[in-house]
């Protein structure tokens, strides 16, 4: 199964680091990155399959969720179905 | 794969825009409970309902969580209950509301409809003790909505409905009385009542429905607003397509929930309702597309015209990304439930009368408005009788939602809390007509042929 995680917020140092790092530990792979500075506000998006995690995708909701709070940034991770469904016909 | 933008636009609407599925309703049939003794037809409503919600909320929850959509409403609707009650040897329905509270709140619902008759050509014994039974059965329970259907197209408006009901309604407000009247916020009366629509409060589970289904009410002012802001003042054929576009994408996304919440829960799915339903949260607000496309206070000259494209376009655009719509399907102009209709009630630049015209080209009708506590029932049957005729003759759904708070007067502002929002009080029409209420009787049917 397929996820988009996107990650919004002030730009600094090592959030890409940070956020692969979280995913290789639990064995997601990523697909696909694409990484942006808008206005100097962070935007990455990433598709990553999940059908190997090592936890579950609420485990790995909650984990972003810390990881979030701690480098002050927005971190989420949906199912890709809601965004092939609104921009895909 | 998907592209950067796009998925950064969804974030955004959700974010920002208010961007919510407003239900998922289940559906459920309570025919096979009726029963001879009403405490055990009671008792086979809660098994049931229980029975078949019990994993609503929970099923709700997950799909919000794993695809990041806030769902903001859970509930249940069911058969009216008249039908139901209809085989017990009591008078008294009361029970079979309690009986209802009492599953909502073992499901976890926000609330279930369905505490309705249909009596749009005449009354059974039952639909009679049933409309009795409103005002206590909303005072003893919290989370029941009553509705009942006095017209049709087909039928006509049964006049004595009416005027049973702009009763009800006051002895609702009364009952009610130490919480603004807030009772009166769960009784809908209708004309042409659809059988299949989430929303509340008027929500309930025709009798010509599946045994059980889901059914699915998206919502989005707040992201259409913001589409329009992008085409500030190119021509209305833009506004109108750029809408579309917004309903589309809106929709699709219902479209998914719904589809996954019928397959997790094993039910099958019903409609998807393409409403604009507002909120009274800023930027949430169906008030503030009207004005975005031009009119300075919803409610002025235009509004009318501008409220006609808006529920157009949603439908066109709404439309081809479902597999089934129903439900109500359009713009609702609930004023407590606006802010942008809050504000422009307060001002005083929308009345009661603007609203009625603007109910003639939009979804459902007058709904959520304070009225003075002392109007008399018989202005508020005649609201209702006028609201109905405009749905009986225009072959659309109409619906009357008044709040007529004990106590207050023009001027005053009800506080009914959360989503229902707060309402300023308007003034109705101080002549009376009561004299046409005391006729009684019915509306015939209006000609359907001779068009030319």
């Amino acid at each position: 199964m397929n996820a988009i995680v996107t990650v919004l917020g002030q730009d600094k140092v090592g959030i890409i680091a940070a956020v692969c790092a979280l995913l290789a530990k639990n064995n997601v792979n990523i697909l696909d990155i694409s990484q942006t500075i808008l206005q100097g506000a962070f935007t990455m998006v990433m598709a990553v399959d999940v059908g190997k995690a090592a936890v579950s995708v609420d485990g790995l909701r909650e984990q972003l969720d810390v990881l979030g709070n701690e480098m002050d940034i927005s971190i989420r991770i949906q199912r890709e179905e809601i965004f092939d469904a609104m921009h895909r016909i | 794969m998907l592209n950067h933008k796009d998925i950064l636009s969804t974030i955004e609407m959700i974010d920002q825009q208010h961007l919510d599925i407003r239900t998922i309703t289940m559906g459920i049939s309570l025919l096979s409970c009726c029963d001879e003794f009403h405490q055990k037809a009671c008792m086979k409503i809660y098994e049931k309902i229980t029975r078949y919600a019990e994993k609503l909320v929970k099923t709700g929850e997950d799909i919000e969580r794993e695809f990041g959509i806030p769902i903001v409403n859970k509930r249940i609707s069911v058969t009216p209950m008249a039908l139901v009650a209809g085989a017990s040897r009591t008078k008294d329905y009361v029970p079979f509301a309690l009986a209802l509270d009492a599953a909502a709140k073992a499901c976890g619902v926000d609330f279930i409809g369905g505490y309705s008759a249909l009596v749009q050509k005449g009354f059974t014994e039952a639909d009679e003790n049933l409309i009795r039974s409103i005002p206590e059965a909303l005072a003893r329970t919290e989370l029941v909505c009553s509705s009942v259907n006095v017209g049709s197209t087909r039928a006509g408006i049964n006049m004595d409905a009416v005027a049973m009901l702009g009763q009800a309604v006051k002895d609702t407000a009364a009952a009610t009385a130490d919480r603004d009247g807030l009772g009166c916020a769960k009784l809908v009366i209708f004309c042409n009542a659809v059988e299949d629509n989430p929303f509340m409060a008027g929500a309930f589970h025709g009798p010509g429905e599946a045994e059980r289904v889901i059914n699915v009410g998206v919502s989005g002012p707040g992201v259409v607003h913001h589409a329009l802001q992008a085409v500030k003042g190119q021509s209305l054929d833009v506004a109108a397509e750029t809408i579309k576009k917004t309903a589309f994408r809106v929709t699709r996304m219902g479209q998914l929930v719904a589809q996954e919440a019928s397959r997790r829960l094993d039910t099958p799915f019903g409609i998807v309702d393409l409403s604009l339903a507002p909120t009274p949260a800023v930027g949430d607000s169906v008030a503030r597309i009207l004005e975005e496309l031009g009119v300075e206070v919803c409610g002025t000259h235009g509004t009318t015209a501008a409220l006609a494209l808006l529920n157009d376009a949603v439908k066109k655009g709404g439309v081809m990304a479902s597999s089934s719509v129903g439900g109500l399907s359009g713009a609702f102009i609930p004023v407590s439930e606006d802010e942008g209709m809050i504000a422009a009630a307060r001002g005083g630049t929308l009345c009661l009368d603007k609203l009625e015209a603007m109910t003639c080209v939009c979804s459902v009708g007058l709904d959520m408005i304070a009225v003075p506590g002392d109007t008399p029932a018989e202005t508020i049957a005649a609201i209702i009788a006028d609201e109905a005729a405009i749905g009986m003759v225009n072959n659309k759904t109409t619906a009357v939602r008044l709040l007529p708070a004990p106590g207050k007067t023009v001027g005053d502002t009800i506080e009914l809390g959360g989503l229902l929002g707060s309402a300023p009080v308007m003034p109705v029409h101080p002549e009376s007509a009561a004299a046409f209420i005391a006729r009684g009787g019915r509306i015939p049917a209006p000609l359907h042929s001779l068009r030319n």
